[in-house]
């Protein structure tokens, strides 16, 4: 178990490698600086801007600098200055020295901002939303999935599949609007858009208040969000559910005459969940990528919204360090979700 | 073949007949995709849907560009009842079956017009990563060894790369690369092509470099677990190529697992190029794709739901017809897998 973690630690760093590499190479092959506007601006200012942003030095050694700011941790004895180039998303001190990571540096759009401020003012919300939808997905798709299962052919399996088709086949962006309009504007029940929370957080992204101030904005973003995963997961769950009743150890349960309940939760339903684990990692990736959207119709003030201006403005800094960070998070999720699923199952021998 | 008949005469119900006419498995599937229900009223829906793309010009009322300034914002009556909030600030105008946008253009001719979009899509999408999912996979099933090591490593790499955020970074290349080409270079050529398609060249691309992978793994499996079968070995005595045995023998054999998953994939192409269009990276305006009108429609959700919520739907009916088709295909060409996935 320990080799199988090193090892997938070290091929991590790898793909991280990769998409940086691809992810800058891509971005700066893009004609046209940042800085080219309808009305070029008078060489001299394009030239100092290059300089301050070092876009004058060569390719692979901006690629190394930004590299060595992002991902090499620095231990200095250094405190931070207030400088925009010399901002860390994780600054901890340590005695005397301190211990700085993720320099993403400057954006070239707004100038007295740093990529780290957009990542703090924004991710956040993203996470917020994330993880409720995460929520919302499991707690809806995982019943729907069981009862399905064990009521298989009955009027309940069909409704469960049913739903559940309906709700792989309607994404956000048909939801999204769909919600706004009848909820928000037509009901008047719920906020159409906005965000509820405030800094400070806890942890970095738990809102400190989780009262109705929150949710009444939450909960319809999160449902849109989640409705498709939740889909996914329930007919997994179902599958998984309806293979693990069949088992041998099942019909031994049987034999030795315990209740149904007794063998349905603590025989077939643990078992049956572990296949489920695995669909969780790209199920991150949907929803992650999924909150750009959202964002956009609920107009939550969170990463998305950035992004997609960002992508217009040519705010390399930007583009680069958000998807580096969602792909280094997804990567990691997807590394969680293999050794959370080799614990879980012990016939998997990862060597 | 051999296997879904004596499945069949092992476990089928009381009502199948223990000998029955010989059948080939597509007939055999054909006639379980009959049955289900669901599945035909999908196919009948992407019929419909393909005639309406097809007939486009025919059956839409104005031009999907024509600005009416003076119409902008408007709607006939029945959809200011559907949508009661409208009734406030709405002018009516039945000119317009579903309502006109923000710059006068007939929702409904642009609706129908957003079908070529995302039918191309879902047809185009689905080739492109089957080609080369399909070459690249068999290659490396083929001669297995240090080659699949080598080539399945590099597919590992690339699929841990979330595919969206990918097409994401490839269009913004592609789309602001577009202004800056020399004319006469390659590069130029290809964005010529892509804005003759008004703007689809690219998605196709960018679809087709990233959902190759998938297939390129299950055509792998699927080769590895034929290559050692008897009757390749039987080909392979009688002095058949690499090529032949793997185009005429091992091919056929698995193109059942291809289709099906290329079949479920394709809710996913389709809402991958609404998603592009919906954050401004997909077709070009004016060309008319059902993401970028729910975009623009979202913008003025609170006043004129209409112009959001009718493409949407057309998107969700959409992607209905080939979910319940796929679900289908799959039941009815496997059905062991019944109800998995």
């Amino acid at each position: 178990m320990g080799r199988y973690i090193v090892r997938r630690l070290l091929y991590m760093m790898v793909v991280i490698l990769v998409v940086s590499v691809i992810t800058f190479g891509l971005m700066h092959a893009i004609p046209g600086g940042p800085f080219s506007r309808e009305k070029a601006l008078p060489a001299a200012t394009i030239k100092v801007l290059n300089e301050r942003y070092h876009l004058d030095d060569p390719l692979w050694k901006q690629y190394v600098d930004y590299i060595n700011n992002v991902l090499i941790p620095h231990i200095t004895t250094k405190p931070p200055s207030t400088s925009l180039s010399d901002d860390c998303l994780i600054n901890i001190k340590i005695g005397p020295v301190w211990f700085r990571w993720m320099n993403f540096g400057p954006s070239f759009k707004s100038r007295s901002r740093t990529v780290n401020d957009v990542f703090r003012d924004n991710l956040p919300i993203s996470a917020q939303l994330g993880t409720m939808a995460l929520l919302v997905a499991i707690s809806i798709g995982m019943p729907l999935g069981i009862l399905a299962a064990l009521k298989q052919n009955t009027l309940w399996d069909y409704l469960g599949m049913s739903i559940s088709i309906i709700g792989v086949s309607v994404p956000v962006i048909v939801l999204g609007p769909i919600f706004v309009w009848l909820f928000g504007v037509a009901l008047h029940w719920l906020p159409p858009t906005g965000w509820g929370a405030k800094p400070p957080y806890i942890l970095g992204f738990l809102p400190a208040h989780l009262g109705w101030d929150f949710f009444k904005y939450a909960i319809m973003p999160a449902i849109a969000l989640g409705l498709g995963s939740s889909a996914i997961i329930a007919r997994l769950t179902r599958a998984s559910l309806l293979q693990t009743v069949r088992e041998d150890y099942i019909r031994t349960a049987r034999a030795k005459g315990l209740p149904e309940r007794v063998i349905i939760t603590r025989h077939a339903l643990k078992n049956s969940l572990i296949p489920v684990v695995t669909i969780l990692g790209p199920l991150f990736a949907a929803l992650v990528t999924g909150t750009f959207v959202t964002e956009l119709i609920f107009g939550i003030p969170g990463m998305g919204k950035y992004f997609v201006t960002s992508i217009t403005n040519r705010d390399y800094p930007v583009i680069m360090g958000t998807i580096l960070l969602y792909a280094v998070f997804l990567v990691i999720a997807n590394l969680v979700v293999d050794i959370m699923y080799a614990y879980l199952d012990p016939r998997i021998r990862y060597d | 073949m051999a296997q879904v008949k004596l499945e069949s005469k092992t476990f089928g119900s009381g009502s199948m007949p223990l000998t029955r006419k010989r059948e080939g498995l597509f007939q055999d599937a054909a006639r379980r995709l009959v049955k289900n229900r669901a599945a035909v009223v999908g196919l009948a829906i992407i019929v419909l849907l393909i005639l309406m793309a097809i007939f486009a010009p025919l059956i839409a009322i104005k031009p999907f560009d024509a600005q009416v300034l003076v119409d902008q914002n408007k709607a006939p009556n029945w959809v200011i009842s559907l949508f009661p909030t409208m009734k406030a600030y709405t002018k009516i105008s039945n000119a317009y079956p579903l309502g006109s946008d923000y710059v006068g253009r007939d929702l409904f001719s642009r609706i129908v017009y957003g079908a070529r979009v995302s039918l191309s899509v879902a047809f185009i999408g689905p080739l492109i990563s089957l080609i080369i999912g399909v070459i690249y996979g068999s290659i490396s099933g083929y001669f297995g060894g240090r080659v699949d090591n080598i080539m399945m490593r590099i597919v590992d790499v690339l699929y841990a790369f979330p595919s969206l955020l990918f097409i994401i970074l490839l269009l913004a290349f592609f789309r602001s690369s577009m202004s800056h080409i020399q004319p006469g270079s390659p590069a130029y050529l290809l964005t010529k092509i892509d804005e003759a398609m008004g703007g689809m060249f690219f998605i196709f691309v960018g679809i087709g470099l990233t959902a190759w992978e998938t297939m390129a793994r299950l055509t792998r499996g699927q080769v590895l677990s034929l290559r050692e079968k008897e009757f390749v070995e039987a080909a392979h005595t009688i002095g058949a190529s690499n090529l032949r045995i793997m185009f005429r023998h091992i091919l056929p054999n698995i193109l059942g697992p291809l289709v099906v998953a290329e079949t479920l994939a394709i809710p996913g192409y389709i809402g991958t190029e609404a998603f592009l269009s919906f954050i401004g990276l997909g077709v070009n305006p004016p060309t008319p794709s059902w993401g970028a009108m729910i975009s623009d429609g979202a913008n003025a959700i609170r006043s004129y739901p209409n112009q959001a919520i009718f493409p949407a739907l057309a998107l969700a009916i959409t992607m209905f017809a080939f979910n319940f088709l796929g679900d289908g295909l799959r039941d009815a060409l496997d059905p062991r897998l019944r109800g998995t996935q």
